[in-house]
């Protein structure tokens, strides 16, 4: 399915990062591939954002180092990180509400003509854009205030891929969406992949995870702790990885509600 | 509309053969819930009937008040909308619409500038003082003037945009600080005239040709046909892209309309003095700030950061720059402003840009349909909203009405136009169009 024979697009070596009194990462690895979706799990505080926004040149690390395609590089603003090629969509999406949808997908990159705005082939490429993605939106000409949250979610996706990128980060991309909308957007995590882009998918739903992702990496207290390959891994395995024992609430529970059953 | 679909389904059919996906992607059908529009003129008046249900009023009651008001006005004094007075209202609205034009561009990042009406001001007494009493060259003391309005908007915009003081403090410090500026420059005389026959005087009493009616034409039918040509051109290039395209009838319609309103005017103008050179002029930085919003990536920036910080940052674009080059504009206009209304009363004095010049300016751009709350507007709502308050302000000087009751009228009907922009956000929220 992935052909990890290449070298990884990204690679997370050792990276550690602090603030002020607070280790927030230590001596982290992690690495994607082409056409990978991993999964990126862990607890509320784990540091899965604080890592995501070390790739994203939000946080520069304090120790290790990243590679990209082999080689090492700095990431140390987020224009660093999207000239590599990563683009990030936030939990908050950050859309402008005023505007429609090919003013947004274009935003900070319009396509021009004679100096202006060229809004036809803005509007070509986003509706080829979202065709090829399979994403339906009512129409690309109206504000995004008219959209779903779904909708809005796969629009803040669609805005991240005009950019051409090679790693894709998603913040919790399913967190306030429905059923229909969850698996719109799961579809579309599978055609980026398809597309040959990697992803980083961070989630606290482990159904979603063991929909899309290829392989799961899991932090706990700001440290690796363990990455599993999804197709031959169970749902507990994972769960006792991101509390850190086999013994722990969800356990209990589960053995609690067991005995009832009895 | 069905020939589109099934060349949407045939393409990515054909691009996704290779993928071993099992089950082919769904065709991006069109949503069931999408409003499709009829073809030809019968879907236009559907969907203008559609928005105006939604609360997308747009310029439909700003219209409809002016027709009201010319009413209303002829009605009670029979000389309202004789040639001479129109001509009159022209060259009124100028120096306060210049002004709108400025509180449109701060409106739209959803912030007030309180400072223009001194703005105005200090830029009027710059330029009389250097013009008149210093006998200093009148298009350089102009220049000096402009760019003095222009170094207090960056002012304004500096401590607003990277100090963080918010704006309406920054310009309310300003409307004090600028106004004594303006007091000292003109110094114990108090006023400064207006060169006799100079170009400051020309802004006011210039008409093109002298008063030629075939340049009035000109402009006219030149207009009409540059938007014809505009539309026709947009509607064949997007056509030819495969996008949806305007229909014949709906420019023939809009032109129509427009031809309908600028021979109308024209002719107007020509039963009295002709074309003023004051209304050019605004028509014209009208029309080019319209398309600067609409048509560039600056406007865009603009419409941007009002409509979200936060999305703006993350685009990449310099929001603190946005901000101070916005506040440029709005001062640069109002400096502008003040050289019209200096031309019009023939001096720069203390009172000038005091009093009501800038709340009927923010009255024009509200009225005219910019909203208060940033993010929706353009500047054509200056020109129809100053023309809304100029009206009201001559047809009750026609009728004798006292200054006190003017402003109790002006007051109302400001109060009214932010009642209708409140209305129709929430009316648009509640039909999903915020």
């Amino acid at each position: 399915m992935v052909q990890l024979t290449s070298a990884p697009v990204l690679a997370l070596r050792g990276v550690s990062k602090r603030f002020g009194a607070v280790q927030a990462l230590t001596d982290v690895h992690l690495e994607v591939h082409a056409g990978e979706v991993v999964a990126l799990v862990g607890d509320n505080g784990a540091g899965k954002s604080t890592l995501v926004k070390t790739i994203a040149g939000v946080h520069p690390i304090d120790e290790g180092s990243i590679e990209w395609e082999g080689r090492e590089v700095r990431i140390n603003r987020p224009q660093d990180a999207q000239g590599l090629g990563v683009a990030t969509v936030y939990q908050d999406l950050a859309l402008c509400d005023n505007l429609d949808v090919v003013g947004n997908l274009f935003l900070g990159r319009e396509l021009r003509r004679f100096g202006t705005l060229d809004e036809v082939a803005m509007e070509k490429r986003a509706k080829e854009l979202l065709d090829t993605l399979s994403i339906r939106i009512p129409s690309v000409r109206i504000p995004i205030a008219a959209l779903s949250g779904g909708q809005r979610q796969v629009v803040a996706i669609a805005r991240a891929l005009v950019g051409d990128p090679k790693i894709v980060i998603l913040d919790e991309p399913t967190a306030a969406l429905g059923v229909e909308q969850t698996a719109q957007v799961l579809d579309l995590v599978e055609r980026l992949s398809e597309r040959g882009l990697g992803v980083i998918l961070i989630s606290h739903n482990m159904a979603d995870v063991k929909a899309v992702a290829d392989t799961v990496a899991v932090l706990r207290l700001g440290r690796n702790n363990g990455a599993f390959d999804v197709a031959s891994t169970t749902h507990e395995e994972i769960i006792s990885a991101i509390t850190g024992a086999t013994e722990n609430a969800v356990t209990r529970r589960q053995a609690r509600i067991a005995e009832v059953a009895k | 509309m069905s020939t589109n679909k099934t060349e949407a389904t045939a393409a990515p059919a054909v691009k996704e053969a290779p993928s071993q996906e099992p089950a082919a992607t769904p065709a991006p059908a069109v949503d069931p819930r999408l409003l499709v529009r009829e073809a030809g003129l019968a879907g236009y008046v559907a969907d203008f009937k559609r928005k105006i249900k939604s609360g997308e009023l747009g310029s439909v009651p700003v219209v409809l008040g002016l027709i009201l008001i010319a009413a209303i006005f002829q009605s009670l004094t029979g000389n309202f909308l004789n040639a001479d007075n129109l001509t009159n209202i022209t060259l009124w609205i100028v120096g306060p619409g210049l002004i709108a034009v400025g509180i449109v561009f701060v409106l739209l990042l959803g912030e007030i500038d309180l400072s223009l009406g001194s703005v105005a001001g200090v830029s009027a007494a710059i330029a009389g003082v250097l013009s008149a009493r210093q006998g200093v060259n009148e298009w350089l003391s102009i220049l000096i003037a402009l760019a003095a309005g222009v170094a207090i908007g960056a002012l304004h915009g500096f401590f607003f945009a990277k100090i963080g003081v918010p704006a309406f403090v920054v310009t309310l410090a300003g409307l004090l600080a600028w106004s004594g500026l303006q007091q000292s420059v003109l110094g114990d005389k108090g006023t400064a005239n207006v060169v006799n026959n100079g170009v400051i005087a020309d802004l006011d009493h210039y008409f093109l040709g002298d008063g030629d009616i075939a340049i009035t034409w000109i402009f006219a039918v030149a207009g009409i046909a540059l938007f014809l040509a505009g539309q026709v051109l947009d509607s064949r290039r997007r056509s030819a892209a495969g996008l949806p395209a305007r229909p014949m009838s709906e420019i023939g319609l809009r032109t129509g309309v427009l031809a309908l309103i600028a021979i109308a005017a024209a002719y107007m103008l020509n039963q009295s003095r002709g074309l003023p050179l004051p209304l050019v002029i605004f028509l014209g930085i009208v029309i080019v700030t319209d398309f600067v919003l609409r048509r560039t990536s600056y406007g865009r920036q603009i419409f941007a950061v009002g409509g979200g910080i936060e999305a703006a940052r993350r685009a990449g674009i310099n929001v603190a720059w946005v901000r101070i080059s916005v506040f440029m504009i709005s001062a640069g206009m109002a400096a502008l402003g003040g050289l019209f209304i200096m031309s019009q009363q023939g001096s720069a004095d203390k009172a000038l840009g005091s009093g009501n010049v800038l709340m009927n300016s923010i009255a024009a751009a509200v009225i005219g349909g910019t909203s208060l709350f940033g993010g929706r507007g353009k500047t054509w709502s200056a020109l129809l909203g100053i023309l809304v308050i100029q009206s009201i302000i001559t047809g009750l000087d026609l009728v004798h009405v006292d200054q006190a009751i003017q402003y109790m009228i002006t007051g109302a009907v400001l109060l009214a136009a932010v009642v209708l922009d409140s209305v129709s956000r929430r009316t648009q929220k509640s039909s999903g169009r915020g």
